[in-house]
């Protein structure tokens, strides 16, 4: 059987790539989808210790992030449709109306 | 098992990588659609059967339409030719990823965390059945009654959220203009052609 923490040192190398894409990507829609990428390395963490703990709640645990990634999706591409109507840009350095 | 763990492992890490390094958020796209497909794999060699047809169902079928639906949508090409303001950002971003992988390297060997315990055989649910949708949705309807109610009030909200905020500004005056002042045949003509 697998070790466990290969698929810990999975899901952190998977979760790492995500951070590192927020901090490159100046597209909103790509960065929301390095948000997506952290939240599915999570996922397999929580999966995983379901399945070495023989505990069906961790796979519930995956379940309640999927509505609230689903959620997160729905309410984020509708402010990043509204951003785009106000200032015809996806790049968020445009967006800094709020910076110092 | 272990080469299956290997192949899926390999084409997640490889697709991840594609969704951030790719400028074209298409191509990001795609590449995440193929790291969500290599982990529903994943999930499958951890006997998590239900949660990997809901990864392909919910999140490769449904979230990602309504990302690759929004790029269509706003016509990201013109885009692409835009100068990056921030360039340094993309140098400081390699020694931040060696840095944060050293740091869940550090927590994972120093953490002092009991080995898990295999429950004696008869007191917990055999491996066979812990994906399958009996056993999570007796779980989830006896003793995680109120997250999963709290999540459907969530997903409502998102929904009425969501609405708000894309709808059009000219299409909410019509809308009021309409039920103050009664002027049935002029306001929706005009609002047509200001699109």
């Amino acid at each position: 059987m697998i070790p466990l923490s290969w698929y810990l040192a999975l899901s952190a190398v998977i979760f790492t790539i995500g951070v590192v894409g927020v901090v490159v990507q100046r597209n909103v829609i790509a960065l929301f989808m390095c948000i997506e990428l952290m939240l599915n390395a999570v996922n397999l963490t929580l999966v995983a210790f379901s399945r070495y703990y023989v505990n069906p709640t961790g796979q519930l645990f995956v379940f309640i992030v999927m509505a609230v990634a689903a959620a997160e999706a729905a309410v984020g591409l509708a402010i990043i449709i509204s951003l785009f109507r106000s200032r015809e840009t996806l790049n968020i350095d445009e967006a800094d109306l709020l910076k110092l | 098992m272990e080469i299956l763990f290997f192949l899926f492992a390999t084409i997640a890490v490889v697709a991840a990588l594609n969704v951030i390094l790719q400028r074209n958020p298409i191509y990001c796209a795609i590449g995440l659609i193929v790291t969500l497909c290599s982990l529903a794999g994943l999930f499958l060699t951890l006997s998590a059967q239900f949660i990997a047809a809901i990864q392909i169902i919910v999140y490769a079928g449904a979230i990602m339409v309504l990302f690759v639906f929004t790029i269509m949508l706003l016509n990201v090409r013109s885009e692409e030719a835009k100068v990056d303001r921030q360039k340094f950002l993309r140098w400081l971003a390699v020694p931040l990823f060696l840095a944060l992988l050293g740091e869940v390297y550090y927590v994972v060997r120093t953490v002092n965390n009991p080995p898990p315990q295999i429950p004696a055989t008869g007191t917990a649910p055999p491996v066979e059945i812990l994906g399958t949708v009996e056993s999570i949705g007796r779980e989830m309807f006896t003793s995680y009654l109120l997250p999963f109610e709290a999540t459907s009030v969530l997903i409502l909200m998102a929904i009425v959220g969501a609405m708000l905020l894309a709808r059009r500004e000219k299409a909410s005056d019509v809308i009021q203009t309409q039920a103050t002042t009664t002027e049935p045949e002029e306001e929706p003509v005009i609002s047509g052609m200001g699109r």
